[in-house]
């Protein structure tokens, strides 16, 4: 596996928020009580009177942040994901995306990889959630260098933005020097004729493991990393899987309605392809360390590696 | 402006209030009316607003947290003249601007999208920490239902509001009496309201909401708080101004036919009359 430098996407999300708030003075970041969790608390430090803790209160927190957005500000509201998409749903559709209002959503502790707090606070729908909302960019980010652009990025776009992040330190495998996002493209990773894989978030990594297993084996896999899910990249989806036939969606989140529904709503009216969608089977999630888990519901390189293997028949 | 004044433009804002919800077919005429007083003192002699500039920099705030009464907040924004009156017929019609709740990207005058309930309160504690952080002195106002304040996300924006001495925030709550499935203290009674408040650590005002007189002292006593919110707890009639709708629960959400807008606008009418006899 990867000797590579290991960071969590949370940790990102806390170090960029701090860069940009010395640009930027109307940034203001809020909490619910989470703040050593959702890593907003370096920017606490840095900037104490722009670091409004709300107490436990997510409802009051997104409604606060619409209020903030009304009157100039560009509030960055953390949480975990199950609050901040799954318990504030109609909170962000109707006090956030109905008037298209300039908030940034930083959703910490997204999908299994929590561990140890188990199905409670695992939260597999976000990106399904999320994405239903008019005008809602949704972005997650694959490792710290992504996702430190990406914060940047969301910053630069006025407009509401759901940004993804993760608890469990992951590789960070980009390089800055090179790296550039740009919101609503994927990035290729590698190309292949085979088969297509279309990962995003922690799972890209996992996929890059897997790709070079599958070339060990003399298939030749087209790996691109979509780091945001709305809007997707549609003309990228569509000329991969016109170009190899067969396509692999990589992510974890529920197959439900995540990355995989969003790629297959995108080919079945444009070029209607074969799908295999690789993620958490609508279920529940479930205590243990991280990798455990990732490993348990098939989310590892050699899983990837062994289910494109058998939807190839090879 | 004198209290006689004021009641006659209350009366024409009624007015349009009926002309809205009978042209829409649909509406919530009850609770727009018992408010009508309130919207009429907030627009014209509380709030600083421009009609020419509706979206000037440090303006006074409104959000209408019991955003299903929009009839009664674009009748006295089209009297005030943010947009024309005649739009007012357009309400709820198939690509009006005039929505069935407020809709701030479209409507000049409206500061916050609203209509879910609970939600409103929380934006305009946002706006009012926002013009404490940057240190304007423009203030912010949010009016309540007495049956929306049983949503707990009103309690969660109270606490905040309170613990961060919010004293430019002043949330007022119309105290009809009724929701739409009946009398809001036998479906989940809100009172006491004023010591809940306290409770929040706001400084608590109880006014009868329909008279101008009493509604001139509790906003300038809620200017005058110092160090923390004030709500102020409007006593009022739901439907007030047209008698077949006073108190009753039915036209929370009901539009009269021809002939029920018919007897109301007479009645306004009169009242009207009356009114420039004084």
């Amino acid at each position: 596996m990867s000797e590579l430098k290991k960071i969590a996407t949370r940790e990102s999300y806390g170090n960029a928020l701090v860069e940009l708030g010395k640009e930027h003075e109307d940034i203001i970041v809020l909490d619910a009580d989470l703040a050593g969790a959702t890593k907003t608390g370096v920017f606490q430090k840095a900037f104490p009177d722009r670091h409004w803790n709300i107490g436990i209160a997510e409802a009051n927190m997104t409604g606060i942040a619409a209020g903030l957005a009304t009157c100039g500000k560009v509030p960055f509201l953390s949480s975990f994901a199950m609050f901040a998409a799954g318990r504030n749903y109609e909170q962000v559709r109707n006090s956030i995306g109905y008037p298209h209002l300039n908030v940034k959503i930083g959703a910490s502790h997204a999908g299994i990889s929590v561990g140890e707090d188990g199905a409670t606070h695992q939260c597999l729908e976000d990106i399904a959630l999320m994405r239903t909302i008019p005008g809602m960019v949704v972005i997650n980010p694959s490792d710290d260098v992504e996702a430190r652009a990406a914060v940047k990025a969301a910053y630069e776009h006025v407009g509401p933005v759901y940004l993804r992040f993760g608890r469990l330190a992951v590789p960070v495998f980009h390089d800055e020097r090179t790296y550039q996002f740009e919101i609503g493209k994927g990035i290729v990773m590698k190309e292949g004729a085979d088969v297509s894989i279309f990962a995003t978030g922690l799972c890209v990594n996992e996929a890059i493991e897997a790709e070079k297993l599958l070339e060990a084996d003399g298939i030749r896999a087209e790996l691109i990393n979509i780091h945001t899910i709305k809007p997707i990249d549609k003309a990228l989806i569509v000329k991969s899987a016109l170009k190899t036939g067969k396509v692999v969606t990589v992510e974890e989140h529920s197959v439900i309605g995540g990355l995989g529904s969003a790629v297959c709503d995108v080919l079945c009216e444009e070029a209607p392809t074969q799908v295999l969608k690789i993620g958490i089977n609508d279920v529940y999630g479930e205590s243990g360390p991280a990798q455990e888990l990732i490993c348990k519901y098939g989310l590892d390189s050699k899983s990837i590696y062994q289910k494109v293997k058998d939807f190839l028949g090879k | 402006m004198t209290n006689l004044e004021l009641k006659k433009i209350a009366n024409e804002v009624r007015k349009n209030i009926i002309r809205s919800v009978h042209s829409a077919k649909a509406g919530h005429p009850g609770g727009s009316l018992s408010a009508a007083d309130i919207f009429t003192w907030l627009y014209y002699e509380e709030l600083n607003v421009d009609p020419k500039n509706p979206k000037m920099a440090d303006r006074d705030r409104f959000v209408l947290s019991k955003g299903h009464t929009a009839p009664g907040l674009y009748a006295v924004l089209a009297e005030r003249g943010f947009f024309p009156k005649e739009d007012l017929l357009t309400l709820r019609h198939t690509g009006s601007y005039l929505q069935g709740h407020p809709d701030m990207k479209h409507i000049p005058g409206v500061d916050m999208s609203s209509g879910s309930l609970g939600q409103g309160l929380s934006a305009a504690v946002g706006m009012a920490a926002a013009g404490k952080y940057d240190k304007k002195d423009y203030r912010v106002y949010a009016l309540c239902g007495d049956g929306e304040i049983q949503e707990g996300q009103i309690w969660e924006a109270a606490m905040w509001a309170g613990s961060r001495h919010l004293d430019n925030l002043v949330v007022i709550v119309d105290n009809n009496g009724l929701q739409i499935d009946g009398s809001v203290e036998e479906i989940c009674s809100p009172y006491p309201i004023d010591q809940k408040f306290e409770a929040f650590h706001f400084h608590a005002i109880n006014i009868d909401g329909n008279d101008f007189e009493e509604i001139r002292k509790a906003f300038l006593e809620a200017r005058q708080t110092k160090g923390m919110p004030t709500a102020i707890i409007a006593k009022t009639i739901k439907g007030k101004g047209v008698s077949f709708m006073e108190n009753a629960v039915g036209w929370h959400g009901k539009a009269p036919n021809d002939d029920e807008y018919k007897l109301a606008m007479e009645e306004l009418e009169k009242a009207g009359e009356a009114l420039c006899r004084n």
